[in-house]
């Protein structure tokens, strides 16, 4: 039998190692980017000042800039890397290359979907009752997947995925292939619908990404996330230093897919729309992969910087070549060339020119 | 009992068709422990070539299949040169991920070129021929590629157990470095392995728009079911990779009748994941 012992999430068998130094240096980058991106869209107001005052007409780029599709753009991008870190959770840091994730994901867009369009109410019963529901389904389904091994448990958790949307399909309390169409009811942070603006949407994927970053970062530098990394570089090795690995994947596997739940759910209330394929799908699964992959695996920057690059490139590449699959095909050429020349993804890229700046 | 008979021999028809798209994959992961998830897509790139010659030239799939294998076996080789070859150092998430992207590309492609229409061949040589015996109906077109599954399935097996060549791949799948110092060149053996892969699908391709639609999604549902059955089959065994094939055939076609359509992909996936729970290496693995 060949070695195929578990389905290492490094590419590389060759880890970064991160510093203190460089670990203080990306923290400082962290808080500037947040406190940014905090004041991006009021920056708005200041360029239309600046517009309208100081240079007229000609110059006026500034405003387009922020555009409501810049924001969309935005919006997106925070949505995908925080959905892409949840997975990281398990997929990165555990080793654990689930293609299941969708699942979670769908789980948490019907229930708050579910409670607003069936029942009437806020979201946030629902948002809790499926973060709820997509762990306990996660540990149910993990628990007979995590026997299998390699390529055994990755068509394991392909086939959970398809059952899922199927059976999604034809469950008449969800309103089967049909889905749930939100409607027309009041705006505001306690119903978390807006028609008119995007900022506060903004700012609700902003807190969103900004909560599972922390929760990724913590983890870090904590027991638990020892415990991750132990069991992914070889689950023997770490039983045999009184490391439960069963539990130690269970308990990954529940948060990851909880917090994949959250994404699902402001998912939904900004789409305003859901039906099981758009949720439940093989590629929306291999979004949460793809993102991980390009921008690193297994590092705290990767799902972020992997989002920063694909969601303007498919964004922008359907805006401007009329989605006639143009983008998907330089989007499957990047996979290849980075997963050929360079395993550590974007993040490999960045911390080697700043390796090379620190020599200077 | 005459709805059973039919039932079930469509439900074997069906896992013939899938063993034949299934039996190249399992070479490759036998050997190299690689999964190419482009599988599909070389079968929609052979069905789309299939497609073109008939409806240009005017060749029949019949005659296209010898075309379509030697188009699949040089896509194999090319893609295995300039994708796969690179990965084999590394994991074997690797090669999966890689081939993904090549997917993709395989995909949009054909949906850039072509349009994502369906199309469907008429006018071949078989089209619309059964078979009736007393109540029973057998499609000709089916039954013609279930032969071509086993034949297909039967010269792979005989190719690795009775050749020279089958033992030199043998070699190469049991220990790379070993085979290495036999003597043997491996990279010249994965390479011939991952393009007769390509070749085994390429026929398949070329023989299926006798009777299914051509459209660039219609890799996906197959390559998935692929994974399935070389999974359930067991690690490389070409004939548990034959008999999954066939099981999943039934259950389809079972599930589909009698329970509901909708069901029987959720039937089959199931069955995947309880065949696994019994037997973590699949039907043949060890």
């Amino acid at each position: 039998m060949s070695d195929q012992s578990g389905a290492s999430g490094n590419l590389d068998p060759s880890p970064v190692s991160s510093s203190s130094y460089t670990k203080s240096v990306s923290d400082f980058i962290g808080i500037g980017l947040l406190l940014f991106l905090l004041v991006l869209p009021k920056l708005s107001v200041l360029f239309g000042a600046i517009e309208n005052y100081i240079f007229p007409a000609p110059y006026g780029r500034f405003q387009n800039l922020l555009s409501s599709n810049f924001l969309h753009v935005l919006i997106l991008i925070f949505l995908y890397s925080a959905m892409s870190q949840a997975w990281n959770i398990i997929g990165g840091y555990c080793g654990q290359i689930s293609f299941g994730h969708s699942v979670f994901f769908g789980i948490g867009a019907y229930g708050a979907g579910m409670s607003v369009v069936k029942y009437g109410m806020v979201p946030w019963p629902g948002v809790v009752a499926g973060a709820f529901a997509a762990s306990l389904i996660a540990l149910m389904i993990s628990y007979p997947c995590f026997k299998l091994r390699g390529h055994y448990f990755a068509i394991a958790t392909f086939a959970v995925v398809e059952i899922f949307n199927r059976m999604f399909m034809v469950w008449d309390w969800i309103n089967g292939a049909l889905g749930l169409d939100y409607p027309i009811i009041e705006e505001g942070w306690k119903q978390f619908i807006w028609y008119d603006s995007k900022v506060e949407y903004y700012y609700g994927a902003l807190a969103l990404m900004t909560l599972i970053f922390f929760i990724v970062r913590f983890l870090e530098t904590h027991r638990f996330g020892y415990y991750l990394r132990a069991v992914r570089e070889g689950a023997e090795i770490a039983e045999s230093l009184g490391v439960d690995s069963t539990r130690v994947k269970l308990s990954a596997m529940a948060l990851s897919a909880g917090i994949t739940a959250l994404c699902g759910s402001f998912f939904v209330q900004y789409n305003l729309r859901v039906d099981p394929p758009m949720v439940m799908s093989l590629d929306m699964s291999l979004n949460f992969v793809l993102i991980t992959v390009l921008g690193g695996i297994g590092t705290l920057w990767g799902p972020f910087l992997g989002a920063l690059v694909l969601i303007p490139l498919q964004e922008y590449t359907r805006a401007w070549w009329s989605g006639d699959g143009l983008d998907l095909i330089i989007f499957g050429f990047m996979i290849v060339i980075v997963v050929l020349k360079q395993p550590q993804g974007i993040q490999g890229i960045v911390s080697n020119m700043f390796k090379t700046k620190k020599r200077e | 009992m005459n709805t059973f008979l039919q039932v079930t021999i469509d439900g074997i028809l069906n896992g013939m068709i899938y063993a034949l798209v299934a039996s190249g994959l399992s070479l490759t992961w036998g050997v190299m422990d690689v999964i190419n998830f482009a599988h599909g897509e070389f079968l929609m790139a052979a069905m789309y070539l299939t497609y073109w010659l008939a409806f240009y030239g005017g060749v029949d799939p019949l005659v296209a299949w010898v075309a379509a294998g030697l188009f699949g076996f040089m896509l194999g080789w090319l893609v295995f040169r300039l994708v796969v070859v690179h990965c084999l150092d590394k994991t074997p998430m690797a090669a999966l991920l890689a081939t993904f992207g090549l997917s993709m590309m395989l995909k949009n492609g054909c949906l850039y070129l072509f349009s994502p229409n369906y199309r469907v061949l008429s006018g071949t040589w078989l089209e619309g021929k059964k078979i009736i015996a007393g109540s029973l109906v057998i499609p000709l077109p089916q039954l013609v590629t279930s032969i071509f599954a086993l034949l297909m399935v039967s010269a792979l097996y005989l190719l690795l157990r009775k050749t020279r060549l089958g033992w030199a791949i043998q070699a190469t799948s049991m220990d790379r470095e070993a085979a290495e110092l036999m003597g043997i060149d491996t990279r010249w053996i994965l390479t011939l392995v991952f393009a007769l892969s390509g070749a085994c699908v390429g026929v398949a391709g070329g023989l299926m728009p006798m009777y299914l639609a051509v459209h660039p999604e219609v890799g996906s549902l197959f390559s998935l079911i692929a994974f399935l059955i070389v999974a359930m089959g067991g690690f490389g065994s070409m004939i548990g990779a034959f008999f999954a094939a066939l099981l999943i055939g039934l259950v389809e076609s079972y599930a589909g009748f009698y329970a509901a359509p909708v069901l029987k992909y959720v039937a089959v996936f199931s069955l995947y994941l309880v065949v696994v729970q019994w037997r973590p290496k699949g039907l043949f693995g060890w």
